[in-house]
């Protein structure tokens, strides 16, 4: 045997070229062209101006100066952070504790409260903030006429007014807490009870515990979800410009779009895009600063499960602060959608005696764009999946192995996406392919190319964590046994990563379904997806046909998630709350 | 104002700069094509491309209506790409400067976009027979390039449920009495062709001044002027101070509790022409859909089921739809929106803060 394995290893290496480094090199320069090239000609447009005689590109700094003197930009900027820094807050007033009850008390059904905390993650922000509308218009909403039903209120008074800084902020709110709570339950998960044994034996009461051990390991958790919170708040595109214009205010997002409207002002758009941006890379420095610190909550190695906590009597208001918490992204919105789809009238309660399926057949049989839309985004959601999950496994490998010289620089290319906001990488997209070499801009190509670049820092992130799990002992014996790179990462790692795979594909697919910010910057008529449809469809009130498609591609998402996570070895474990 | 209150025709012969400003914007002028009739060679040769994408500013279900209509006839798919006017005008040359030529026919609200697409040379000459039979010459451009195919008016209108008729407004000016204060809807300039155009009218006729104190009324501000019917209907507002009068009709007649007002400064004026590109990519079906969207078939549906007026002058009027000649119309003045419309868009969100 000893004799033979060598001699099967040159004869091997003989016939067979190793196609790793080829491969590698491919990969750094993709990223390198998905990253860099938009960035630069964001940064080249805004700092430069066509002159109008000669035509030619020159220097200037008028963009910046406009941006900062400009009331017209400078109040925008100044509502942007106000929505952040307020919803964020309000984020994490609520889901802090809510991740608490989960993770560590008695607190029942938990497994129900997570899945439901996953769907107001995948309800696309544009259509909850749709939702919000039939829900609390001042006067024709829902909510606003069972208040005056029920109080006998004139017409003209309302309870909530959706169309204001504060109704932004909330509907904001309900779609961004998912994440801070995602990160607090996960750390909260992690915190081994020895810790917590050890307090209660020095005599520490349940609370005290709680209070002096547990809640201060999970703070830099904590803090890292108030910073993505805040990141999400500020570059969202689709609620402010469903919920801020009708009130006669603009975000940075809704001014960066407006801007691209005719005449479209692109140097403008890049300098206004260049400061979320920076505040974006700013705000990652100080998460990788406080997340640096976080060693210390893993101090206990593989300690013993979580001490639950019993709530007693506390467990009836602690189920009902859940509940109310869910009514606002999931219960309510899904209400209000589905009261939509089948009334003839938005905001008309459904009864059975109104039920009509006119909305339905619309959407489906004479809305020309319903089915390129549907057909558009399944394709994106498909292919970005599956593109985005191999050059996620790919970099990954690289990096976690650090198989190659410059690993460090490529995982740096492949988490720096997280730093662009989808509408700044819309712009810079759109200026770096509406010209040669690349003409893209009117093919899906440039739509994939952004839902890529968007996806691929989470995706890799995921597929890191993965990695780093599997010794690399067994990858090490197969190369021992002549395997080259490519053919271990296949037959040896790929297998074993197979359950991160999965739900690395499937929140990419998801992330694609819900994507606005970038593709309204990127569309045209024939590469339109069904989130561009619904906003078009918004601007004109169509909220029937809004309906139906929003209940569809949540259907959509749902069924894609619940089929990839239930085929028989194709996963089995649940998705996760990522 | 001369135009005021003469007949239908007269009033759009007067209310159109266009055909003027074809004369101006291309001096040579050339001979005018012949008129075309629906073929069984044109029909073949439209099958055999089978498809057409139609990019349009009318109001989403009539719209996708009329592509039905259409496709049922002759087998000829029909892609409805709805959106306002200005973001159509948007798309297309934002389309066209990136060499993608997707459009085939295209029907906007704004007419100062033919006079843009003219001087470009983006527009293919095409007469359909019944154009050159049955329309007015102050309705479609001599060279074929532009066939008016519906004339939309932007009146005030209010919900009944929430404003009696004694105290509903009269005019513009009535909406500016502080009683009205959050309980009105506007569309936006700067996505509506239709708005776009009343904008101008009423800057040039009333001043810019009315919209400053309009916009102290906490005035709800939507894009689209589909949209603004649709928003008193549900009662979200009380009064609609611009958008599509023909949806407030059809509304009403469905049972809504709607109500139309012509305001008594004059109500705004919009031609929504049509043109085929030369670059399309279905030529064969482009020509027949243009040629089939202003037969008096076409218009009669336009008439009848999108409340909307013809400029075919075989179509029958619907007896609930006040014809134009009976109402106090604004003057429309396409080179006027032409030359003005980055400004209007400019001064009205330096205004209206959106």
């Amino acid at each position: 045997m000893t004799i033979a394995v060598p001699a099967q290893i040159a004869e091997r290496r003989s016939l067979k070229i190793d196609f790793t480094w080829p491969v590698l090199i491919t990969f750094a320069l993709l990223l390198c062209v998905l990253v860099i090239l938009p960035v630069t000609w964001l940064v080249i447009y805004s700092l430069s101006s066509v002159d109008e005689v000669t035509k030619a590109r020159e220097f200037t700094l008028a963009h910046f100066a406009n941006l900062f003197t400009d009331p017209e930009f400078v109040n925008p900027l100044i509502t942007t952070l106000v929505v952040a820094v307020s919803s964020s807050t309000a984020c994490c007033v609520i889901a802090a504790p809510m991740g608490w009850l989960v993770a560590r008390t008695d607190l029942p059904y938990t497994r129900a409260i997570r899945a439901l905390v996953t769907a107001s993650f995948v309800t696309p922000p544009f259509l909850g903030a749709i939702a919000w509308e039939i829900l609390a218009a001042p006067n024709s909403g829902l909510l606003n006429q069972l208040y005056r039903f029920v109080t006998g209120a004139e017409q003209g008074e309302y309870l909530f007014n959706i169309y204001s800084l504060p109704g932004l902020i909330f509907v904001i709110a309900c779609y961004t807490f998912p994440y801070i709570f995602v990160l607090i339950a996960n750390a909260l998960d992690r915190i081994p009870g020895d810790l917590e044994d050890a307090s209660a034996i020095l005599g520490g009461k349940t609370w005290t515990t709680a209070w002096k051990v547990t809640i201060p390991l999970a703070l830099p958790a904590l803090l890292a979800g108030v910073l993505i919170a805040f990141l999400q708040a500020m570059i969202l595109f689709g609620s402010p410009a469903i919920l801020a214009l009708p009130a006669g205010f603009h975000t940075m997002t809704t001014k960066i779009w407006s801007l691209f409207q005719y005449p479209p002002k692109p140097e403008l758009a890049a300098a206004a895009s260049l400061p979320l941006l920076v505040v974006t890379v700013l705000l990652l420095r100080g998460q990788a600063m406080i997340l640096g610190r976080k060693g210390y909550s893993i101090v206990g190695g593989k300690g013993a499960d979580p001490r639950l906590i019993k709530l007693g009597w506390f467990v009836v208001p602690a189920m009902g602060f859940v509940a109310i918490v869910l009514m606002m992204p999931v219960f309510l919105p899904y209400f209000a959608l589905f009261n939509a789809a089948f009334s003839p009238i938005a905001t008309t309660l459904l009864t059975p005696l109104n039920f009509t399926l006119h909305n339905l057949h619309f959407t489906f049989f004479e809305l020309s764009s319903t089915q390129v839309a549907l057909k558009n985004t399944f394709i994106l959601g498909s292919l970005a999946a599956t593109l985005g999950t191999v050059l996620a496994l790919v970099i990954s490998y690289i990096t976690a192995r650090e198989a190659v010289t410059g690993h460090r620089f490529l995982g740096f290319l492949a988490t720096a996406p997280i730093a662009i906001p989808g509408i700044v990488l819309g712009v810079g997209l759109f200026l770096s392919y509406t010209r040669p070499p690349f003409v893209l801009y009117g093919t899906l190509w440039i739509l994939l190319i952004a839902y890529i670049t968007i996806e691929l820092p989470a995706a890799y992130q995921q597929l890191q964590s993965a990695f780093r799990a599997v010794h690399s002992e067994l990858e090490d014996a197969s190369r021992i046994l002549g395997a080259t790179r490519l053919r271990t990462l296949r037959d040896v790692t790929a297998p074993l990563l197979r359950t991160s795979v999965i739900a690395t594909w499937c929140f990419i697919f998801v992330s694609v379904i819900r994507e606005l910010s970038a593709a309204i910057m990127l569309f045209t008529s024939e590469t339109k997806v069904v989130s561009v449809l619904i906003f078009d469809l918004k601007e004109s009130g169509d909220l029937g046909a809004i309906a139906v498609l929003g209940l569809s591609m949540l259907l959509l998402t749902f069924t894609v998630v619940i089929l990839m996570n239930r085929i028989p070895g194709f996963g089995g474990t649940r998705l996760r709350n990522t | 104002m001369r135009d005021i209150k003469i007949t239908r025709r007269g009033v759009l012969k007067g209310a159109t700069a266009l055909t003027a400003v074809t004369v101006f914007a291309e001096p040579i002028r050339a001979q005018a094509p012949a008129a075309a009739a629906i073929t069984p060679e044109l029909i073949a040769a439209a099958k055999k491309e089978g498809k057409l994408s139609f990019y349009t500013a009318m109001d989403l279900a009539f719209a996708n209506r009329i592509g039905k209509t259409f496709q049922d006839k002759y087998g000829i798919a029909v892609r409805v790409e709805r959106s306002g006017a200005e973001r159509v005008f948007t798309r297309i040359g934002q389309e066209y400067t990136s060499n993608i030529r997707a459009v085939d026919v295209a029907n906007t609200a704004d007419a100062a976009h033919c006079i843009v697409w003219t001087k470009n040379g983006w527009l293919e000459p095409y007469m359909p027979e019944e154009v050159a039979k049955h329309y007015d010459k102050a309705y479609y451009d001599p060279n074929g390039l532009y066939i008016t195919t519906r004339i939309l008016v932007s009146p005030i209108a209010y919900n009944t449920n929430l404003v009696k008729k004694e105290d509903a407004p009269k005019s513009f000016k009535d909406l500016l009495d502080p009683k009205w204060s959050g309980k009105l809807v506007k569309a936006h300039p700067s996505y509506s062709g239709t708005i776009m155009n009343a904008t101008f009218q009423i800057a040039r006729d009333i001043g810019w001044s009315y919209f400053e104190q309009l916009a102290k009324q906490k005035v709800m501000q939507v894009q689209s002027a589909t949209d603004t019917p649709k928003k008193i209907q549900l009662g979200e507002r009380a009064v609609m101070v611009d958008g599509a009068g023909y949806l407030v009709i059809r509304y009403k007649e469905e049972g809504a509790p709607l109500e139309i007002v012509y305001p008594e400064e004059g109500t705004p004026l919009a031609q929504g022409p049509s043109v085929l590109f030369k670059a399309a990519p279905n030529p064969n079906a482009g020509k027949l859909f243009q040629n089939w969207m202003h037969t008096r078939e076409a218009q009669q549906f336009l008439v009848d089921w999108a409340r909307q007026y013809s400029a075919h002058g075989q179509t029958v009027e619907k007896p609930s739809v006040r014809p134009l000649r009976a109402i106090k119309l604004m003057k429309e003045d396409p080179e006027g929106v032409y030359k003005s419309a980055d400004d209007i868009k400019k001064r009205y969100s330096a205004i209206f803060k959106v």
